[in-house]
């Protein structure tokens, strides 16, 4: 198993909106490397013709009327914002397709 | 008039009875616990919030109700511990987590709503494993727990806070949550019963998501009889969950009362034993194994071979899906913010702010799940870990072609020191090597006390498994070797317990 | 910021490229309530007030799927010639961005509930093409961000954002064409031509009104140039929100352009997103990212796969409606028109209305000429669509049915038009009002025209030297034979027309 590198590990930290520290990298890389060596076993199986299982009882087709039910009120919606205006969530500018 | 000491070692069923009778009133059962709390919770810390007035509340609603002769349910009255991990409408819940401090949800828990319409009376939040994601209630935010059997030992997690409030008589109800064994771990380590019931049984809305595909609510108290009208209570089908099981609840409470294993082949799994194994924990279940047998039980040997990759598989799909159900908190709708200072952009301060209010374990699962859904890393990791779980979901099933019920040692060991294995993920896993293939399957099990372990003194749980929908079996099972135990012992193990 | 774009004229890129395009359209569904909570979807509501634990994506909210989601789901598959998924299930689609509460979307992802189907549209001459469709799956909208403090609110520039979730949740029907080949030029007539027979067959449907105007229904143009007799693709643009019938087609035509200078100029056409610019009709290059997106799919666990019943998919392929193709060809078949003849109706947004008027009575022909002629014209001169007029089909058809018995002639009834355009009330109203109901049929009126040009010789004459300004005269003799209840202009007609004179 290739061993996970520092620069690996700022790419999964970039995709998951973490901002990590130098020293953090270093030492999430490390322990990565372990916890994924530990269970990279898993990978044993991958060639067997077994269906994956992503649910664990083999329910299917739960559905609910379209009926509208009661929505918060905004101030129940808004009551947990770091910042609101205009009734609206307010957060810093956003970097995006322009 | 009962004193403080005697309400607060009274079963929930005594404690329901009383109240039914008149001889306690609700309010009274309140007090005597929350002065409990009030004496003994800064040593074991087993709450991040306590709801007194809220609790006051209810129990004069259940009063009144009893005055008024109401029907009172049987639960009615009692003081419960509640996960910090259920929303509660205008009481804050925070998952153990600093990205939520402070956060007041405006809903409840579909399981919040049952409780308060049962009249179970709420005292409270308890600490847990930051997300649930720990084996030892350290990864909270807000510091430890201490176990009261030994306060410089864990009380096991997630649910340490739970398991540690009912050990320590802080209440005679709690609730926790399973998704590798945060329920029956910490039962195991504290000496207290604690259920895992079948995936689905118990609604998941509003209990903040880990990984939705393993995580399941369920009962936490000192009885097999305490968790089984608990299990009634929060146990049923939710519309607004949907992977909720539209079944009859199985009669857990009938069987609670007719505990027996007379005629039952029970299977012990040859993979829940060996290296990593105390021996005192050995030592007790194999004890257990011959009582079962001594009350009429057919011991069966049964190989799982798949049950060897469950501890990989699990650490793959957990972290997969935390990653995903995590992304949520960005700091823009609820919880902490952190870093706007004006200048920066949305996507920085969201880095920031996780960077500021997760705490370690809680980001190096995200970073694992991350890696693990990843393109070009799905297929083996991911992907494999789905297929080890449709193998060990086989094991079983042919496990339960020749038997009724699995029994296990809960836990390899019993209750570790705070801060032994804390730099060591690895090895704090560990701790979840035998209760997480029932989370892969989605079946049901449960822990209860079967001794000290000779070199520590510390409790050992017995694992029962039961099939999917047959939660039944677990109380059937738990209550007869309960009982046995009792009587060997002559009173309950917590009696054994050092006084706090 | 001015950039400019080479490009190369549409014939040149033609004459050297074939265009091959790949359309996805997302239609907002019509459901009472969102994809997965029972929020309200009605427009127009006050910052999030339709909104609950689910759609904000609170801690420990969990989705429930809208059963009439699936169901318009099935229909639009159905309706596209697809196969329906026995199972599939839905996945989450991980990203960050502010106006998606759970920072993934719950999307379909490799297991789409309708695939394998093809739409045929018509081009403006008539002739069909098959349109081959890869998928259609269901996935949510998602929230509004407004900018603050920037200039005319876009993203560059503003210092903070607002945001409101009422649209975050609402269904989501995503249709992807496979690459459509072999269009050639008319790739960008095909473009517009697909997206509009799609836009018919979803309202046929009934499952969305499918406004581009409102965002109901939006699409995405890709396209990339291959040198002719290559069969390898070239590499794609994706230009997004293309959201009017014009703008597809323009966009298209400009991607081509653009595509092809930069070929011919031996550059590389660089896989990313563009933004189309309705004002100039070109494209322009979206923000580039440092890093590939890695969206990290995996089934949803919240929610349990959804598996239809083949009976179910039967009720609902019964109960469809005609659909609009074939629709179209039975009416051309019916009113014995030509294709071409109904691509200018549905070009004018009129089918409907012609469909309506017959409905309530009027002749297939009738109801035509008056909406295709008189309503038509008058539609275009205030500059409103036609069913923006003040005329109801019902109108119409009893304008048609005066005409029919001969109350009114065509003259007349475009003055009973014209009148009920100006909202002196319905047909007979205006009739009454405006003293129309006249006795207009040539044979009534041939009679008393022949006995005022036998009765006044003289003046006859005099018009039959060329002097037509005295008709006058003779039509006030008609008048006054039909005690006013004549057409005056038809009178003066028939005049010039026994006296062998034409006017001017
Ligand atoms: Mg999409
Ligand atoms: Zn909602």
């Amino acid at each position: 198993m290739p061993g996970i590198t520092r620069e690996e590990v700022a790419h999964l930290a970039r995709l998951a909106r973490l901002e990590l520290k130098p020293e953090e990298l270093e030492h999430f890389a490390g322990q990565l490397d372990d916890i994924i060596g530990a269970v990279a076993r898993v990978s044993e199986v991958a060639d067997q013709d077994v269906p994956p299982t992503s649910h664990p009882l083999p329910l299917t087709n739960v559905m609910r009327a379209d009926e509208v039910r009661p929505s918060l009120t905004p101030e129940q919606a808004l009551s947990g914002a770091p910042a609101q205006e205009q009734q609206r969530f307010k957060v810093p500018q956003i970097l995006g397709e322009d | 008039m009962t004193d403080h000491v005697t309400i607060i070692k009274l079963t929930a069923a005594e404690t329901a009875a009383k109240i039914a009778s008149g001889e306690l009133t609700a309010v009274q059962v309140t007090e005597a616990h929350l002065a409990r709390i009030e004496a003994v919770d800064e040593k074991v810390h087993a709450f991040l919030h306590v709801d007194r007035e809220g609790a006051l509340a209810q129990a004069r609603a259940v009063d009144g109700k009893r005055e008024r002769g109401e029907k009172l349910g049987p639960l009615a009255g009692v003081p419960l511990a509640l996960k910090d991990i259920f929303t509660t409408e205008g009481i804050p819940t925070t998952v153990g987590s600093k990205i939520l401090e402070g956060w007041i949800p405006p809903y409840d828990a579909t399981l919040t709503k049952r409780l308060k319409a049962a009249d179970v009376v709420i005292l409270g939040k308890t600490n847990m494993d930051e997300f649930a994601m720990g084996s030892s209630t350290e990864n909270s935010a807000y510091g430890p727990t201490g176990n009261p059997w030994d306060l410089t030992k864990i009380p096991g997690g997630s649910g340490g806070g739970s398991s540690a409030a009912l050990a320590s008589f802080q209440a005679p109800l709690a609730i926790g949550t399973d998704t590798g064994g945060s329920i029956r771990q910490p039962a195991a380590v504290t000496g207290t019963v604690g259920v895992k019931p079948t995936y689905g049984a118990v609604s998941r809305y509003g209990m903040v998501a880990f990984s939705s595909s393993l995580d399941q609510g369920g009962p936490c108290a000192r009885t097999v009889l305490d968790a089984a009208l608990l299990h009634e209570v929060i146990a049923g089908h939710d519309p607004l969950d949907s992977t909720s099981i539209d079944a009859p609840v199985p009669p857990v409470v009938e069987a609670a009362r007719n505990g027996s294993v007379d005629g039952m082949r029970v299977g012990v799994v040859k993979q829940f034993r060996g290296e990593g194994y105390q021996a005192g924990v050995i030592q007790r279940f194999d004890e257990s194994v011959a009582l079962l047998k001594e009350l009429g039980a057919e011991i069966v040997e049964l190989d799982c071979p798949s049950f060897d990759l469950a501890l990989s598989a699990y650490y793959l799909i957990a972290p997969s899906e935390c990653s995903s159900n995590l992304a949520r908190f960005d700091g823009l709708r609820y919880g902490l913010r952190t870093g706007d200072d004006g200048t920066r952009s949305a996507e920085d301060v969201t880095s920031l702010t996780r960077a500021a209010g997760f705490g370690p374990e809680v980001k190096r699962r995200i970073m694992l799940g991350t890696y693990a859904l990843s393109s070009g890393y799905y297929d083996a990791y991911y992907g494999s870990a789905q297929k080890v779980r449709t193998l060990i979901t086989r094991d079983f099933e042919k496990a339960f072609e020749q038997v009724d019920v699995i029994v296990s040692p809960t836990t390899p060991t019993t209750a570790f020191a705070i801060g032994e294995r804390a730099d060591d993920p690895m090895a704090m896993y560990l701790a979840d090597l035998c209760t997480i293939p029932t989370n892969l399957a989605g079946n049901a099990a449960m822990s209860l006390p079967c001794g000290l372990a000779p070199e520590d003194n510390l409790p050992v749980g017995l694992q029962i498994i039961a099939p999917a929908l047959k939660d039944d079996r677990l109380y059937k099972v738990g209550a007869a070797v309960e009982a046995a135990f009792v009587e060997r012992w002559g009173h309950p193990l917590l009696e054994e317990a050092p006084s706090l | 910021m001015t950039t400019t774009t080479d490009l190369v004229s549409y014939e040149d890129a033609l004459a050297s490229y074939d265009p091959v395009m790949g359309l996805e359209v997302h239609v907002e569904l019509g459901t009472k309530t969102k994809m997965f909570c029972g929020c309200s979807t009605e427009l127009g509501q006050d910052a999030n007030t339709q909104t609950c634990p689910t759609c904000l994506g609170m801690p420990g909210a969990l989705p429930v799927v809208n059963a009439i989601g699936i169901e318009s789901a099935i229909k639009i598959g159905l309706a596209l010639n697809c196969e329906i998924a026995e199972w599939c299930r839905f996945a989450r689609k991980n990203y960050f961005y502010p106006d998606m509460p759970k920072n993934f979307q719950t999307s379909q992802y490799d297991e789409p509930i309708a695939f394998d189907g093809y739409l045929d549209v018509q081009l403006e001459d008539g002739e069909t093409f098959r349109v081959q469709i890869e998928r259609a799956h269901m996935e949510e909208d998602t929230g509004k961000s407004t900018h603050v403090g920037g200039a005319t609110g876009r993203i560059h520039g503003a210092s903070h954002s607002l945001l409101d979730y009422n649209r975050a949740g609402i269904p989501l029907i995503e249709i992807v064409t496979k690459p459509i080949e072999g269009a050639g030029e008319r790739a960008p007539e095909v473009a517009r031509a697909y997206v509009r027979e799609l836009r018919e067959v979803i309202k046929a449907l009934g499952v969305s009104e499918a406004r581009m105007e409102m965002g109901q229904m939006r699409c995405d143009v890709n396209l990339s140039l291959r040198p002719h007799g290559r069969e390898k693709f070239g590499t794609r643009s994706e230009t997004k929100n293309v959201n009017s019938l014009r703008s597809v087609e323009r966009a298209a035509r400009f991607e081509i352009q653009r595509h092809a200078a930069v070929l011919n100029g031996g550059g590389t056409i660089i896989q990313e997103t563009r933004h189309f610019h309705e004002d100039t009709g070109s494209t322009t290059s979206g923000r580039v990212k440092e890093e590939a997106e890695d969206y990290r799919y995996f089934p949803e666990p919240d929610l349990v796969p959804v598996a239809p019943s083949r009976a179910w998919v039967e009720e609902i392929r019964a109960g469809l409606p005609e659909l609009p193709l074939a629709r179209r060809n039975r009416l051309v078949a019916e009113w014995g028109i030509t294709a071409t003849d109904m691509q200018s109706i549905l070009n004018a947004g009129a089918l409907d209305l012609i469909v309506a008027t017959i409905d309530a009575g009027a002749d297939a022909a009738s109801a035509r000429k008056w909406w295709m002629g008189e309503l038509a014209r008058s539609a275009n001169e205030s500059g409103v669509a036609l069913d923006e007029l003040a005329i109801t089909p019902a109108q119409v058809a009893r304008v048609a049915e005066l005409v029919l018995k001969g109350d009114l002639n065509d003259k007349l009834a475009r003055q009973v038009i014209e009148g009920v355009l100006a909202g002196e009330g319905g047909p007979d109203e205006v009739v009454d009002k405006r003293g129309l109901k006249v006795v207009s049929d040539d044979s009534a009126l041939g009679t008393a025209v022949d006995e005022a040009i036998a009765g006044n010789p003289g003046i006859a004459d005099k018009i039959r030297g060329g002097k037509v300004a005295a008709a006058g005269a003779l039509v006030g003799a008609v008048m006054k034979a039909t005690r006013g209840q004549a057409d005056a202009a038809r009178v003066k007609e028939l005049i010039l027309e026994r006296l062998g004179v034409s006017e001017g």
